[in-house]
């Protein structure tokens, strides 16, 4: 089971214990986190490269700036599983040669967005991007706690509806 | 107040009735109201406004039927939602749950589809056994019924943030009939049923009941009769039949699976498109061999459903679409048949928000990259409408038998659809509408959006004046079983440029009138 939690890691012990792991997340053993520990997954099943991976890739399927990493790494969490390891290991494998054929070292080292959407032109029409892409369509986007970040407002009837709460509220037209 | 009934499976007086949604639900009501002692029998559970949740996925979890089907065909919801071609409703009340509540007429020259609009290539066109004037007191009936805004003295919604853009724009490109729709959403307390509170979510299923749905309305109503039983999570197999090849009841599992047998004196099959037609095909028999009803080979043909398409556009500022009536804004302009476009019959335009799950999952589906999220950066920013044109019959269209199996064993459905080059004439023209619309007032991005998984599904057991032409005859009887109707959106000949509903509950209204008339007459 991996989790998702604050843990009290210091920045200095993350980096202290940490693989590099590109410019995303920090790996550390058995856990990848945010540099500055504001968040940390634990890793059971797969590397914690392959996770780290996974949420590179995550963020270059669906990039949205101003949504913050934790929330791509819930969305990408449960590929951390006895059922998923397997076809983890083998898609991430199979980014990183994809990387190299495109002369980076592999997929998280590899620095500009714009090179790594390029390699995963090259593996869109797997099985293993299909999946990571269609579960984020809900793993994403069906966070409550990413709605607000684009304005959604989400349930309304406990509020009494939007009758006296600006659905008519437009002023710029 | 009478208590629900009860029948005994074995009692062979009542008429059952497959489905409880906008057809089935209705003719359900009509017929108890009338003293005539109704089976319904539902597949999917019972949920009421206490039930329904303001969370997009979530109620699509509650409410959606999600059983399997195939498909095959062209059309883009084949390769991107391949087993789910409907989003469709499983639960006493059906897609009456989760309709929008626009309430259309039908007009004039639609019911007379091959007459106005002539032979076109690859479709099969064929005029509707009624006409306007035969339905005009059927239509009031039903706009009482639901409480259409816009009509009966009862005014119109107040338009929201997503219609005031849309109304600009049409405004601006010179529309003239452009209003907040006739909506079966109260705009003032009606029938018991309180006024519209501007919540959002109506696909998610009204939580004030401002919205009209069967599943809280001729329902109950009709189980006051103490003439109505309801038998929720029953999954109708077959239909039987006897020598004389008159259909006697119904095979149906139970909520535990066991398989029962309810007798019948007449089955009405009212389970939306997809439905209807595979119970008539699964109820094959050595007398009925293509299956039940089936002697012209046009059971599960001429499947329709709507030509479809959404247009979205970001601004400058906000919007917040979701904001309100989803659906209470329309542009009828286009809705005429004029030919000088480019292709037969019309379409209008309908405001449409999607909260931003579904957005996600429906704007480009499959897409990826800053194109898309970009878009979706914007959502606070978006307005959005919906296309729903005439498509045109095409033979091919259709639902038959995949060899895959449900839960039961039943065969499922395969639902095959390809558009038709008029289809994608008037898609084009609307999308290229639509883009006008927002640019007019200084849209930022526009985004002509494929179809979503059918709401509207019609045509597959049609109606039609000659036996050799289609399924049901001009009161929904089968041409070639006396004691079986058919009572939903399946039966339509032609789809129409308006969405379904009303049309399918007032010939509900008028086949529950003509059933009673025949059952004292003893002619069935």
């Amino acid at each position: 089971m991996s989790q998702i939690s604050k843990q009290g890691l210091s920045r200095r012990a993350l980096l202290s214990r940490a693989a590099a792991a590109g410019a995303l997340a920090v790996a550390g053993a058995g856990f990848i986190a945010a540099p500055d520990a504001a968040w940390a997954v634990e890793v059971s099943n797969v590397s914690e490269h392959e996770m780290a991976t996974l949420l590179q890739m995550a963020r270059d399927i669906y990039p949205h700036d101003k949504v913050g990493d934790r929330f791509y790494a819930i969305a990408v969490k449960s590929y951390d599983s006895e059922e998923q390891k397997q076809a983890v290991a083998e898609g991430i494998a199979a980014l990183d040669a994809a990387a190299k054929e495109a002369g980076f070292e592999d997929y998280l080292s590899t620095g500009w967005e714009a090179d790594r959407v390029a390699i995963l032109r090259r593996i869109e029409d797997t099985p293993f991007f299909q999946t990571v892409r269609g579960g984020l369509v809900t793993g994403l986007y069906n966070q409550k706690e990413v709605w607000p970040i684009f304005g959604y407002q989400g349930e309304s009837y406990s509020e009494g509806g939007y009758i006296n709460r600006g659905f008519d509220d437009i002023d710029w037209l | 107040m009478a208590e629900a009934a009860k029948f005994e499976l074995g009692d062979d007086s009542v008429v059952v009735i497959v489905g409880t949604g906008a057809g089935g639900g209705v003719l359900a009501n009509e017929l108890a109201q009338k003293g005539v002692k109704v089976v319904a029998l539902e597949a999917g559970g019972r949920y009421l406004p206490e039930d329904y949740v303001n969370d997009e996925w979530e109620s699509f979890g509650q409410l959606a039927w999600t059983d399997p089907r195939t498909t095959s065909g062209d059309w883009r919801v084949a390769k991107d939602f391949s087993g789910l071609p409907a989003w469709i409703v499983k639960a006493v009340g059906g897609t009456s749950i989760h309709w929008a509540g626009a309430s259309l007429r039908f007009q004039d020259h639609e019911w007379r589809a091959r007459t106005t609009y002539g032979e076109v290539e690859g479709a099969s066109l064929l005029d509707w056994p009624l006409d306007a004037a035969e339905m005009a007191p059927w239509y009031d009936k039903a706009e009482a019924k639901l409480g259409v805004t816009g009509v009966g003295g009862r005014p119109r919604l107040p338009g929201n943030n997503n219609y005031l853009v849309f109304e600009k724009g049409a405004k601006a490109l010179g529309y003239q009939e452009v209003h907040t729709g006739n909506m079966a959403i109260n705009s003032v307390e009606y029938d018991d049923r309180m006024s519209c509170q501007q919540t959002g979510f109506c696909f998610q299923g009204c939580k004030w009941g401002a919205k009209w749905s069967s599943a809280y309305t001729d329902i109950p109503r009709g189980e006051a009769t103490g003439n109505l039983e309801v038998r929720d999570h029953a999954h109708v197999a077959r239909i039987l039949h006897d020598d004389s090849g008159k259909v006697t009841g119904v095979e149906y599992f139970d909520k535990d699976g066991n398989l029962q047998m309810q007798k019948a004196r007449i089955v009405c099959v009212a389970g939306n498109s997809f439905e209807s037609p595979r119970l008539l095909l699964n109820s094959a028999s050595s007398m009925f061999p293509d299956g039940l009803a089936n002697s012209s080979g046009q059971v599960g043909r001429n499947y329709m459903r709507h030509t479809t398409g959404s247009v979205y556009a970001t601004f400058e500022r906000p919007v917040r679409m979701w904001r309100g009536t989803t659906m209470a804004g329309i542009i009828r302009d286009e809705a005429k048949h004029d030919p000088s476009r480019g292709f037969v019959g019309g379409y209008e335009l309908e405001t449409l928000a999607l909260g931003l799950p579904f957005m996600a999952a429906f704007l480009d589906p499959g897409a990826w990259g800053r194109e898309f999220t970009t878009a979706l950066d914007s959502y606070e920013n978006m307005a959005g409408m919906w296309i729903v044109g005439e498509d045109m019959p095409q033979a091919d269209n259709r639902v038959t038998l995949s060899d895959a199996e449900d839960s039961f064993g039943l065969k499922v459905a395969n639902v095959n659809f390809s558009d038709h080059p008029n289809d994608v004439a008037m898609r084009n023209h609307a999308y290229k509408q639509g883009v006008a619309i927002y640019d007019a007032v200084g849209a930022t991005r526009t985004l002509p959006t494929p179809p979503y998984p059918s709401t509207h599904n019609l045509g597959t057991n049609r109606m039609s004046e000659k036996p050799e032409d289609g399924v049901v005859d001009r009161n929904g009887r089968a041409h070639d079983v006396a004691n079986l109707f058919v009572s939903d959106g399946s039966q339509f000949t032609t789809g129409a440029a308006e969405n379904p509903t009303l049309t399918i509950v007032a010939l509900a209204i008028r086949q529950a009138d003509h059933i009673a008339k025949e059952m004292a007459a003893g002619n069935i």
